[in-house]
């Protein structure tokens, strides 16, 4: 493939990372995609302006995320001067909610202007609100909070007239899995082939005879997809596609602290867990993702499952837009 | 090379009793380590109004009971056979965020009145809450607390009296190393252990081993080989993914368990992780019993 055609079929997706300056939005991109620890978000600095970083994920996708700067100025000229330039063509718009901030009714009024700004010039975007810090707020209160700041945003997006099924709202906190279920969110709407994906890996499942496979994104551990066959399907744990995401980037840290290498360099081979219950193995699946893949308690189905999957490698590859080294030619 | 721990003729179970000032941190500790709160969670902790016992039902089962701050346990009406009769070890909680002296004079009171009455009673002190402060400053005020409380012993005659010294925090690996250090001192069987693990290392050309006790993820026993903290939590880290993987993909087992009762599950669970560089196994864990 050359490099126009890779460009074409290469797809940008502009993502606007937006809400009040304290909010939480560098945290959590530093998180997800910079290989952060929660506890390290403390060194950011106010973003000044917008910092622009592009992701290369999954496929054929090239992720273009605007961190927007919150402070006061700075929400002032994108809506004035810069409005054309920061709303046009949005694919995603993510705006952030400080649940613990004290002004609660100028956040709502700061919402308001965006989304008018965004309506006018990306009118079919989508939005994502995120109910941001919420590990502030004690256990019992969480739901009742979460709910009455969502209705009230709610209904400012109908007034500027998004629809319902346009806006979507999740509690984060940097301290839980939970912002990797909101960001596995947004990620899964970009995804521009996720059927064409879902419909290998089911066939794949189907082979190995599998529980659950889990595909995720290396760098960032967010879950791409998934399939579920059979009884698991009453698996009680419906966060655990989050939870995975979590465990394997602590993992992916803690190795990096033992061995002395940057978190962005780790990556294991293999993973695998036996148990009389079920086997479990985690490997490569392309240059950018990893395959989690849940199997029956069975030695031998078990091996044969790992072989399978090397072998469905090849067809696979395709999907990334990575240009295949030599190296990686003589693998397969 | 290592001492062999002292006191370690008491029967049954390992039993720690917490003690210190109000607020230094004491429920907070056995939450954390023992009933896997979260450390963040421990902002919303109430105060402990009067003597509260769990036991971890484990590996070895550990009993654990916190002492409220005001109780008179030295006084001649408080009932000192309950609380210390067969305690393992007293541990003492300085909060180092804290105008840590003031708590010397309780901790003094209590250690001699444990010399004097109940002297198989380890005592522990743990300087608490070292996140958030400099190297310098924890090194200074473990220094210090560990030098009044030497001298202030010494003075009251009990300069031999053996007080073990630990810097923690519930939000690193501290509080487990040092919980795990506390335990394996009143373990009858650590001398074994150790035995067997450094046969192991040396038969399978192993680095380093721990013995985990997998809920509570305090070691009950290593080689002897130098131990590192980073080792321990690459080992504790990975214990946290077995655990959590098992928990997320094993909720078949006991629905499977009450319907089929032949079903007998006896396969020992086993993991690793292997490495792109090498391709060598990098951490290898086996399960002896659940
Ligand atoms: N308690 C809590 N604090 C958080 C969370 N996420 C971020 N923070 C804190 O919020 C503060 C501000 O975070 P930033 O990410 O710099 O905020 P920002 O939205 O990028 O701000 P601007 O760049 O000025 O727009 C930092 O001190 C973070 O530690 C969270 O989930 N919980
Ligand atoms: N920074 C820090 N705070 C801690 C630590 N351990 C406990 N705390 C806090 O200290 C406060 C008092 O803890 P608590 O366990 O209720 O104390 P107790 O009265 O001794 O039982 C709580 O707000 C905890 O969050 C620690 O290691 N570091
Ligand atoms: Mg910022």
């Amino acid at each position: 493939m050359n490099t126009t055609e890779r460009s074409k079929r290469q797809k940008q997706r502009k993502v606007l990372l937006m809400g009040r300056s304290g909010a939480g939005k560098s945290s959590m991109r530093s998180i997800i995609f910079s290989n952060y620890v929660a506890k390290d978000v403390r060194r950011l600095g106010a973003t000044v302006d917008v910092e622009h970083s592009n992701i290369r994920f999954m496929g054929n996708l090239m992720l273009n995320l605007w961190d927007c700067g919150g402070q006061d100025s700075f929400v002032e000229s994108y809506l004035t001067n810069q409005r054309s330039h920061v709303f046009t063509s949005v694919a995603v718009l993510i705006f952030v909610f400080d649940i613990s901030s004290r002004e609660a009714a100028a956040d709502l009024l700061n919402f308001a202007s965006t989304i008018r700004a965004l309506h006018e010039f990306s009118p079919n975007s989508r939005v994502f609100i995120l109910i941001h810090k919420m590990d502030l707020i004690p256990a019992d209160q969480k739901s009742r909070v979460f709910q009455q700041r969502a209705v009230e945003v709610r209904s400012t997006c109908e007034d500027e007239g998004f629809l319902e099924q346009q806006v979507d709202f999740w509690a984060t906190s940097i301290w839980d899995q939970s912002l990797y279920r909101a960001w596995t969110q947004v990620i899964y709407f970009l995804v521009p082939n996720a059927t064409v994906i879902e419909r290998m890996l089911q066939k794949l499942a189907e082979l190995l005879d599998a529980r659950e496979l889990v595909l995720y994104e290396r760098t960032t551990c967010l879950v791409v997809t998934h399939i579920t066959r059979g009884s698991e399907g009453q698996n009680p744990y419906s966060d655990r596609f989050e939870r995975l995401s979590s465990i394997l980037k602590t993992h992916k840290h803690s190795m990096a602290k033992h061995t002395g290498t940057l978190a962005s360099e780790v990556s294991f081979a293999e993973m695998q867990v036996k148990t009389g219950e079920f086997m479990f193995f985690i490997t490569r699946l392309t240059e950018n993702t990893n395959l989690a893949v849940v199997m029956p308690s069975d030695e031998a189905t078990f091996n044969a499952a790992r072989v399978n999957v090397q072998l469905a490698r090849q067809e696979f590859a395709h999907l990334d837009i990575v240009e295949k080294r030599s190296k990686d030619a003589a693998r397969f | 090379t290592r001492q062999p721990a002292q006191h370690v003729k008491r029967k049954g179970h390992p039993k720690l009793l917490f003690m210190g000032l109000r607020k230094s941190g004491k429920s907070s500790v056995r939450k954390v380590v023992f009933e896997k709160l979260s450390p963040a969670d421990t902002l919303f902790l109430e105060p402990t109004p009067r003597m509260e016992r769990a036991t971890l039902q484990s590996f070895v089962p550990i009993e654990t009971a916190e002492i409220p701050p005001n109780a008179p346990v030295t006084a001649p009406e408080f009932d000192h056979r309950a609380a210390f009769g067969n305690a393992g070890a007293v541990i003492w909680v300085v909060d180092v965020q804290d105008e840590y002296l003031n708590a010397i004079g309780d901790l003094i009171q209590t250690a001699v009145f444990l010399a004097e009455n109940y002297p198989r009673v380890n005592f522990e002190v743990f300087i608490h809450k070292t996140d958030g402060l400099s190297e310098e400053y924890n090194y200074e005020a473990f220094r210090e607390v560990r030098q009044r409380v030497q001298d202030e012993l010494s003075d009251l005659g009990h300069g031999d009296r053996s007080v073990s010294y630990h810097q923690t925090s519930i939000f690193d690996y501290s509080i487990f190393e040092a919980m795990s250090k506390v335990v394996q001192r009143l373990l009858p069987q650590l001398p074994a252990m150790e035995a067997l693990l450094n046969k192991l290392c040396s038969t399978c050309r192993i680095q380093k081993a721990y013995l985990f006790d997998t809920s509570s993820k305090i070691y009950v026993a290593t080689d002897t080989s130098p131990t590192f903290l980073r080792d321990y939590e690459v080992c504790s880290d990975y214990v946290d993914v077995i655990v959590d993987i098992k928990q997320i993909y094993g909720w078949q087992k006991h629905e499977r368990q009450s319907q089929d009762t032949t079903s007998q599950d006896d396969s020992v669970g086993e993991s690793l992780v292997t490495y792109d560089r090498s391709g060598d196994t990098y951490i290898y864990a086996r399960e002896i019993d659940e």
